[in-house]
C-alpha cells in the first residue's frame, strides 16, 4: 500500500462523512471506549525505514509490526526504553497511538518522551509531517507528541521518529517481602536516591525491584537495596500475562501521584508507586481523583459509562476545537477517547 | 493608527487596567515602558503600548478579560533571556510582565516535585531543592537569569539534555489561563493525565496558546558524582566523528558538547577555563554516577575517544576543576560578546552524522560572506550555535549576516534537521519556518492556535508565518528553481 492511497481513501471518506476505524494488528481493540467505522487496515504500509544507531532514532511505517523494530533494535544493542506493551500483534503505529508504556517508565520516561516526529494523514487526507529525527527541535507546535496516545482521532500516524536508547549492560531483580506502606515508602525513597531502579512491582506482599545499568552501579545499588536476588518474567507484568490480570471482573488502571498512601483494596503497583491496577466499579475515579490522578476502565466488558475519566468543560471544549482542527469532518476513530470526540 | 488614536487607546487600556491593578503596575510612559522594548535578541525592538505586572492569579485573568473583550494583543515576558525575540512587544497591545510571580509554593522531597510561580529562576529551583539532595536537570546557560515560565515556553534544553531530557521532559503540570481568562490544568503529578496531551503542546508553543501562571516540576536525586573529560582534536571533523562513536559504543554521557578553536579563544581570554587552545576542536564529555560508576565510564569513554584520533585527554581530578571545565562552555556567549561589537547566535540542530559536512559549509559562508564564525555545539544532541561576528552599526554587515544565517538554517533543513532545536522561532526564524514547514503544516498550526486563543490575541505574529509571509519570502529565496509553497497566490 502507498501513503496516496491511504490519504485518498481519507479524503475520499470525509468527502462521504463516512466515519473510518483505524487499525492495526487489533492487538488493542481492548483499549478505550468502542471503536466504529469502515475499516482501515494499516498493516500493509509497513517497513522501517530508516535506522542509524550512532543517531539513537528509529522511523518505520505504521504498519510495521513492533517485535520486528524491536529485534532491529536488539540486534544493534539498542531498545524502545519505555517498554511498551504488545498485548498480541502489535504494529508500530498502533503502539504510538495508543501511547501505552512499560515497566520502565517510571524511570525512562514515557512513550511521549521519546517520539521525535510522525508524518501524519490528517482527517482532510492531507498529509503532513511535524518534528523529524533530531533529539531538539522546537519549530512549530508539538503535534508529534500531541499524537502520541490520541487514539487515532487526530489522525492516521503514517510513520514515526523515535529516540531510542542502548540496552542496559546489567540487569538483575532483587525480592523483598514488605506490606503495602512499607513498599510505598521503600520506592519512594530509592526514586529519591541516584540508584538505577529501572521498574518495579508490588503484588501480595512481595516487591521486586529491578536494577538496569554499568555493572558497578547495579552492583552499588543492590547492596544498597538488599532483599534476594532472583529470576523475575518482567514480560509477565508488561504483557499483563500475570496471574493478577486473569479473569473477567472489570479491570481499572490508577495514574496517581506515587506518594499516594495505600488505597485499601486488592490491587497490583507499578512505577514506583504511581500506576495501580485492581478491579472495581466507577467509585474508583472519585478514588484517583481524590489522589491527584485519574482511572481509566482498562479492560472490561461493559465501557458504556466511558473508558476515560472525564474532563473538566475547558479542556473539553479545547478538545473538540483541537479535533476540528484536525478533523473537521470527524471521521477519524469517532467516540474512542470520548464521545464528543 | 493615527498617532492621536493611538495616544486615546493607550490612555483607554491604562485605565482599564488602573481599575484593578496599583498604578506601579501599570507602565506607558516611554520612560517606564523602554526597558521592556527588546529580550535578549536586541536587534528586535519595539516600545509596547502598555506594561502590565501582576503579582496575582487573579489580576491575570482580569488582565485578560480586559485584553480579550478590548481586543488587545497581549505579550507574556519572563526575565527577557529569550533569543529568538519570542517577547517582543507589541506596539499596539500590553505586555504581560509575569516578573512578580517570584514565589516558590512547594517542594515535596519525598515525591520529587516543586510547585512554583512562572516568574522563578531556573537555577532557584536547583538550589531550593539541594538540601534534599535532589535538582532540576534543565539547564539553559542562562539559568541564573531565566525563568522557568519562559523555559516553558520554549522548551529550553541546556547542556545535559541527552541524558536527561529537555523542559518537556521535566515539567509535570501547568495551570494557566486561557486569553478569555478561563483557568486550566494540563498534565499531572501522577505520571500521564487523561485525554489528549496538552501538557506537551504547550510546552514550546512560545506563549501562543495561554498563559502560565504555575509550574510543577520533576526533581532528580543528584549524582554522587561527576567527572568530564577534556578532549583535543587536530581536526574540527575528527571530533565530529567522536561524537557519534561514543554515542555508537553504547554510552549516554551526561554531556557532550563541543568548541572550535575561534571559540576556545574567545573563552580563555574571558575566563581562563584551562582550555587546549592548540586544538582544532576540543569535546567536553561529562560522565554522572556513583564514583566507581563515573569511573568506569570515564575509561570507556576515554578509549572510544583515543581511538577517534583525540589527541590529548585530560579528565577532571575534582569538583573544582570540572567546574572550570564547564565554565568556559558556559560562558561563550558572553566571552564572544567581547570580541566582536555584536554577534548573531543561531540554533540549528541536525543528524550528528552530518556534523563534520554541515561544519564545512559554515567554514565556507566565513568566507563566502567575509564574517567570522566560531562554533559552540551541543554536540551530544546535533544542536548546534554558530555565532556570526558582526557590527550592527555596519548595515552591510548586519545584511550580510542575515544571509549566512538564513543560509546555515537552510543547510540544516536540508541535511534533515530543524530551523531551531532550544530557542524558538519567535520573530527572528519567521521566514525559515517556510523553508521547514509545507502550507498544509502550517495551516495546521494556525488551526491549532485558533482552537485556544480565536481571536488571536495571545502573542500576534510570532512563531508561525503567515502564509502570505511565506509567499512573499518564497519570492526573495528560490532556489535550484523551485519557488516554496508554489500554490500560493504571489504578491
Amino acid at each position: 500500500m502507498t501513503l496516496q492511497a491511504l490519504s485518498d481513501r481519507i479524503r475520499d471518506a470525509a468527502d462521504r462523512r463516512l466515519a473510518l476505524r483505524l487499525r492495526g494488528g487489533g492487538s488493542k481493540d481492548f483499549y478505550g471506549n468502542e471503536a466504529r467505522g469502515e475499516l482501515v487496515d494499516t498493516r500493509a504500509y509497513a517497513g522501517i525505514a530508516d535506522y542509524e544507531p550512532s543517531e539513537l532514532v528509529i522511523t518505520a511505517r505504521c504498519g510495521t509490526p513492533l517485535a520486528e523494530v524491536e529485534k532491529t533494535l536488539a540486534e544493534r544493542g539498542q531498545c524502545l526504553p519505555f517498554e511498551p506493551p504488545h498485548f498480541g500483534a502489535a504494529t508500530f503505529g498502533g503502539c504510538v497511538a495508543a501511547g501505552l508504556s512499560g515497566p520502565r517508565r517510571a524511570s525512562s520516561g514515557a512513550l511521549r518522551d521519546f517520539v521525535l516526529g510522525v508524518k501524519l494523514v490528517d482527517g482532510r487526507g492531507r498529509i503532513l509531517q511535524f518534528g523529524g529525527q533530531v533529539m531538539k527541535n522546537v519549530a512549530g507546535y508539538d503535534v508529534s507528541r500531541l499524537v502520541a496516545g490520541s487514539l487515532g482521532t487526530l489522525g492516521l500516524i503514517a510513520e514515526a521518529s523515535l529516540k531510542v536508547l542502548p540496552r542496559a549492560q546489567v540487569e538483575c531483580t532483587l525480592r523483598l517481602e514488605m506490606d503495602e506502606a512499607r513498599a510505598l515508602d521503600s520506592m519512594n525513597r530509592w526514586a529519591g536516591e541516584p540508584l538505577p531502579v529501572s521498574a518495579t512491582l508490588w503484588h501480595a506482599g512481595v516487591l521486586d525491584v529491578r536494577l538496569s545499568g554499568s555493572e558497578p552501579a547495579v552492583r552499588g545499588a543492590a547492596k544498597r537495596i538488599g532483599g534476594a536476588e532472583v529470576k523475575s518474567d518482567w514480560n509477565a507484568v508488561r504483557e499483563q500475562t500475570h496471574p493478577f490480570f486473569a479473569g473477567g471482573a472489570p479491570l481499572w488502571r490508577l495514574s496517581v501521584p506515587s506518594v499516594t498512601p495505600p488505597l485499601g483494596f486488592s490491587q497490583l503497583i507499578e512505577w514506583g508507586g504511581a500506576l495501580r491496577w485492581t478491579r472495581g466499579g466507577n467509585a474508583l475515579r472519585e478514588v484517583a481523583k481524590r489522589a491527584g490522578g485519574h482511572a481509566t476502565l482498562f479492560r472490561a466488558a461493559d465501557k458504556s459509562g466511558g473508558a476515560f475519566a472525564p474532563l473538566d468543560p475547558v479542556l473539553m471544549r479545547l478538545h473538540r476545537e483541537l479535533k476540528n482542527a484536525f478533523d473537521p469532518a470527524g471521521i477519524l476513530n469517532p467516540g474512542r477517547l470520548y464521545a464528543e470526540l | 493608527m493615527g498617532e492621536a488614536l493611538s495616544l486615546s487607546r493607550r490612555h483607554e487600556v491604562a485605565r482599564a487596567l488602573r481599575a484593578f491593578l496599583p498604578q506601579r503596575a501599570v507602565l506607558f510612559e516611554e520612560e517606564d515602558t523602554r526597558p521592556y522594548e527588546c529580550d535578549g535578541l536586541t536587534a528586535y525592538r519595539q516600545l509596547p503600548m502598555v506594561v502590565a505586572l501582576p503579582e496575582t492569579e487573579e489580576q491575570v485573568q482580569r488582565i485578560l478579560r480586559v485584553c480579550s473583550s478590548m481586543q488587545i494583543p497581549v505579550v507574556p515576558r519572563g526575565a527577557g533571556t529569550g533569543l529568538s525575540g519570542g517577547a517582543l512587544p507589541p506596539g499596539d497591545g500590553v505586555l504581560l510582565s509575569m516578573a512578580k510571580f517570584m514565589r516558590v509554593l512547594r517542594v515535596d522531597p519525598r515525591a520529587r516535585v516543586a510547585v512554583v510561580q512562572p516568574g522563578v529562576r531556573n537555577a532557584v529551583i536547583s538550589e531550593v531543592a539541594a538540601p534534599h539532595g535532589l535538582y532540576y536537570a534543565p539547564d539553559p546557560s542562562s539559568q541564573i537569569a531565566c525563568t522557568i515560565g519562559g523555559n516553558v515556553a520554549e522548551n529550553s534544553g541546556g547542556v545535559h539534555c541527552l541524558k536527561y531530557g529537555l523542559t518537556v521532559h521535566n515539567v509535570l503540570r501547568l495551570r494557566g489561563l486561557t486569553i478569555d481568562g478561563e483557568p486550566l490544568e494540563v498534565g499531572a503529578e501522577a505520571p500521564d493525565a487523561p485525554g489528549l496531551d496538552l501538557l506537551a503542546l504547550a510546552i514550546g508553543s512560545e506563549g501562543m496558546l495561554f498563559v502560565v501562571t504555575e509550574v510543577t516540576v520533576k526533581l532528580l536525586p543528584k549524582p554522587q558524582c561527576a567527572r568530564v573529560i577534556m578532549a583535543s582534536f587536530d581536526d574540527v571533523e575528527k571530533a565530529g566523528n567522536a561524537v557519534a562513536d561514543i554515542i555508537a559504543a553504547g554510552i549516554i554521557p551526561a554531556g557532550l558538547e563541543m568548541m572550535d578553536r575561534p571559540a576556545t579563544r574567545a573563552v580563555e581570554q574571558f575566563v581562563a577555563a584551562g582550555y587546549d587552545l592548540a586544538a582544532a576542536a576540543i569535546l567536553l564529555c561529562e560522565s554522572d554516577g556513583t564514583e566507581a560508576e563515573v569511573e568506569h565510564e570515564i575509561t570507556r569513554m576515554e578509549a572510544v575517544l583515543a581511538a577517534a584520533g583525540a589527541v590529548r585527554c585530560t579528565v577532571s581530578r575534582n569538583e573544582a576543576e570540572r567546574l572550570r571545565f564547564w565554565s568556559g562552555r558556559k560562558a561563550a556567549f558572553p566571552a564572544v560578546g567581547r570580541i566582536s561589537p555584536d554577534y548573531y547566535c543561531m540554533d540549528g540542530t541536525i543528524p550528528r552524522k552530518r556534523l563534520g559536512e554541515v561544519l564545512n559549509f559554515i567554514a565556507g559562508m566565513e568566507k563566502k560572506y567575509g564574517l567570522r564564525c566560531p562554533n559552540v555545539f551541543h554536540a551530544g544532541d546535533g544542536n548546534l550555535h554558530p555565532l556570526i561576528l558582526f557590527d550592527a552599526n555596519n548595515a552591510d554587515e548586519l545584511h550580510r549576516t542575515e544571509e549566512f544565517a538564513a543560509e546555515v538554517l537552510e543547510k540544516c533543513v536540508a541535511v534533515g534537521g530543524t530551523i531551531t532545536g532550544e530557542h524558538g522561532v519567535g520573530v527572528e526564524k519567521i521566514n525559515q519556518m517556510c523553508t521547514q514547514f509545507g502550507t498544509a503544516e502550517l495551516e495546521l498550526f494556525h488551526a491549532v492556535k485558533h482552537a485556544f486563543d480565536r481571536g488571536t490575541l495571545l502573542n500576534p505574529g510570532k512563531a508561525v508565518p503567515t502564509l502570505a509571509r511565506c509567499a512573499e519570502y518564497g519570492r526573495m529565496h528560490v532556489h535550484g528553481g523551485k519557488l516554496p509553497h508554489p500554490e500560493l497566490p504571489r504578491f
